[in-house]
C-alpha cells in the first residue's frame, strides 16, 4: 500500500483527523502558555508525549499487523521491567525475573500465530506454574507466596492484558459477517481500542476539572469525582457510536455499549494502579513518558480495557 | 596511562552501552544539571555492580568521555582476561593499587595527576562492590584527595538497582529501572573525618530522594 492509500484507508483518516485534534488541542495549550496560565506547562508536557504515542502507533500501523504486535510487545516489556523495580522482590528471584520476561517474546508470537486457544491460557495457566518452578529450584522458602503472587501479578496485567490489544490485530484474517465495505478489521479495531481509552482519560481528567463536585475514591485517588467519572462514560460512548460505522462491523447501540464499558472498566483500571501507587508509597510509576509518568500511569486503564473490548468484540462479532 | 582507544570507546558507548542502558534496564537520572561538564572534579558514588561505571559514563556527552576516567582497582581489571581488556581499551580506567601504601609510593597519586589534567573522575570510596544493593563504609583515600586538592569540587551520586541488573558474582544481566541521583558538591571541611562523615550524609540524603523497596 502506498502513503496516499494508507492516508485514505479508513485507518489512515482517522489517523489524520487525529492527528489534526492533537494539532488544535496543542494550539490551544499554546494559547494558555501565552495568556500565562500556571497548568499550561504541565499540560504541554503531556500533549508532548501523546504526540509521541500517535507517531508511535501511526508508524507501527503503516507497518501492518507485525508492526503492531512489536509495538505491545515492547510495551508490555517497559511496563514488566517497571513494575518489577517498584514491587518489593527477593534477591534469589533475580534470575527468576528473568524467566517472567521470557513470557512476552513466547506470549506475542502465539498471538502472532492467531492461536487463540494457547494464548489465552499460556499465561494464566503455564506461567502460573513456570514461575513457582523456578523458584522452587533455586530453593528460598521465605516470602514464597508473595514472591509468586506479585510476580505473576505484573505477568497478567502487563503481558496478558495488555496482549490482547495486540490480539485484535489478528482479526484481519478471519471472514467478517458483515462485508459491505472494505475494511481491514484488525487495525481498524485496535485503533478504535486505543483512541477509546485514551479519550475516556482526557476526558474524565476535563470533565472533572469543569465540573468536578463529589468525592468518589476519596482514599484511593482523592481528584477522582463522580462528574468527572459520569462525564467520561458519556462521551466515550459517544465517541464510540461515531467511530463505530467507519471502523467496525458494531451496530450504533453495541458501539455506544461498549464505549460505556470501556469507560467503566478504564475508570477502575486507573483507580488499580493509583492503590497500588499508595501501597507502595509512590507518586509516579516512572519518568519515561513527560507529563503523565511512567508506562504503567499512561496504560493503567487499557490493562481493563484491552481484553474486555478484544472479547466483546470476538464473542458477538467474529 | 592511556585513557584506551578513544575512537573504539565512543563507538562502544554510542552502540552499546546507551542503548542498554535507555531500552534493556532504563534510568531515572535526578538532577543531571549537577554532573559536571569540565574537570578537574571527583565523582563519589557507593557501588554494586561493573555497570555502576557505565551508568555513569553514558551521562556525560560523548566528546566529554576522554576526560571521564573510572579509578579501579589495578589486581581486579590489570589482569589480562575479558574484563580487564573491556575496563582498559573500552572504558578507559584508571588503575589503582588497593590496600594502602606500600613502601614509598603513594597509591592515589595517579589520581592527583589525573586531576591536574582536569580530568572528571569516577570513585568508588566503599573500595568494592560488596554485597549488592547494600552500603558498605567508606575508605577515607577521598578525604585525603580532597585536603590536598581542596579547590576540586567532589560530587555525591547515589546509584540504586544496578546491583540488581549484575550483582558481583552473576553473569546475566536482568532488565531493571535504575535511578542515579546527582548531589551538589561537598563543602570545606576542617578534618578528613569530617569530610567522610559529610559524604556519608550526602549520599544518605541522595538515597531519600528516589523511593525503592526493599530488595531481600
Amino acid at each position: 500500500m502506498t502513503i496516499a492509500g494508507y492516508a485514505f484507508s479508513p485507518v489512515g483518516t482517522t489517523l489524520v483527523v487525529l492527528g489534526a485534534v492533537l494539532g488544535v488541542a496543542t494550539v490551544l495549550i499554546g494559547a494558555m502558555r501565552a495568556a500565562g496560565k500556571p497548568q499550561a506547562g504541565e499540560l504541554m508536557a503531556r500533549i508532548g508525549t501523546w504526540w509521541v504515542l500517535f507517531a508511535f502507533v501511526a508508524i507501527a500501523l503503516a507497518i501492518g499487523r507485525t508492526g503492531g504486535i512489536v509495538l505491545l510487545a515492547l510495551v508490555s516489556f517497559l511496563a514488566l521491567k517497571e513494575y518489577f523495580s517498584l514491587i518489593p522482590t527477593r534477591r534469589a528471584d533475580r534470575l527468576v525475573l528473568l524467566v517472567a520476561y521470557l513470557a512476552i517474546p513466547i506470549q506475542y508470537v502465539l498471538i502472532d500465530h492467531g492461536q487463540y486457544g494457547i494464548f489465552i491460557v499460556f499465561i494464566p495457566v503455564y506461567m502460573l506454574m513456570a514461575v513457582p518452578a523456578a523458584m522452587v529450584i533455586r530453593g528460598e522458602t521465605d516470602g514464597f507466596l508473595r514472591a509468586t503472587a506479585t510476580i505473576h501479578w505484573g505477568l497478567m496485567a502487563c503481558v496478558f492484558a495488555v496482549g490482547h490489544a495486540a490480539a485484535l490485530l489478528t482479526i484481519d484474517d478471519k471472514s467478517v459477517s458483515n462485508g459491505e465495505f472494505d475494511v481491514r478489521y484488525g487495525a481498524a479495531l485496535f485503533l478504535v481500542l486505543l483512541i477509546l481509552t485514551g479519550l475516556n482519560d482526557v476526558a474524565q481528567y476535563v470533565s472533572g476539572k469543569l465540573f468536578g463536585q463529589t468525592r468518589i475514591s476519596p482514599t484511593v485517588s482523592p481528584n477522582k469525582t463522580r462528574e468527572g467519572f459520569i462525564g467520561g462514560v458519556i462521551v466515550t460512548a459517544v465517541a464510540s457510536a461515531i467511530l463505530a460505522p467507519l471502523l467496525t462491523p458494531f451496530s450504533i447501540g453495541f458501539a455506544a455499549a461498549i464505549g460505556a464499558a470501556l469507560a467503566i472498566v478504564g475508570f477502575f483500571g486507573d483507580l488499580t494502579l493509583s492503590a497500588l501507587k499508595r501501597d507502595l508509597g509512590i507518586k509516579d510509576t516512572g519518568t519515561m513518558l513527560p507529563g503523565h509518568g511512567g508506562i504503567l500511569d499512561r496504560i493503567d486503564s487499557l490493562v481493563f480495557t484491552a481484553p474486555l473490548f478484544f472479547h466483546l468484540t470476538r464473542y458477538f462479532y467474529f | 596511562m592511556s585513557s584506551g582507544h578513544p575512537f573504539l570507546r565512543k563507538v562502544f558507548f554510542l552502540l552499546i552501552v546507551r542503548p542498554i542502558m535507555a531500552l534493556v534496564m532504563g534510568m531515572n537520572v535526578r538532577h543531571r544539571e549537577r554532573l559536571p561538564s569540565t574537570g578537574p572534579a571527583v565523582i563519589c558514588a557507593n557501588h554494586n555492580s561493573h555497570f555502576d561505571t557505565l551508568a555513569l559514563m553514558a551521562l556525560f556527552p560523548l566528546a566529554d568521555l576522554p576526560k571521564v576516567r573510572a579509578v579501579a582497582a589495578a589486581d581486579h581489571f590489570m589482569k589480562d582476561n575479558a574484563t580487564g581488556w573491556i575496563a582498559r581499551n573500552l572504558i578507559g580506567i584508571l588503575p589503582i593499587v588497593r590496600g594502602g601504601t606500600k613502601g614509598n609510593s603513594d597509591p592515589l597519586e595517579p589520581l592527583a595527576e589525573a586531576l591536574a589534567q582536569d580530568m572528571i573522575l569516577i570513585v568508588y570510596p566503599e573500595g568494592t562492590r560488596g554485597e549488592p544493593e547494600q552500603r558498605g563504609a567508606l575508605k577515607k583515600g577521598i578525604s585525603w584527595l580532597s585536603q590536598r586538592l581542596p579547590e576540586v569540587p567532589v560530587i555525591p551520586v547515589f546509584l540504586h538497582g544496578l546491583g540488581t541488573v549484575l550483582p558481583r558474582g552473576a553473569f546475566v544481566p536482568v532488565p531493571y529501572f535504575c535511578d542515579v541521583v546527582i548531589g551538589e558538591p561537598l563543602g570545606a571541611h576542617q578534618s578528613r573525618e569530617a569530610t567522610m562523615a559529610a559524604l556519608e550524609d550526602a549520599i544518605t540524603t541522595l538515597a531519600g530522594e528516589t523511593p525503592f523497596q526493599p530488595w531481600d
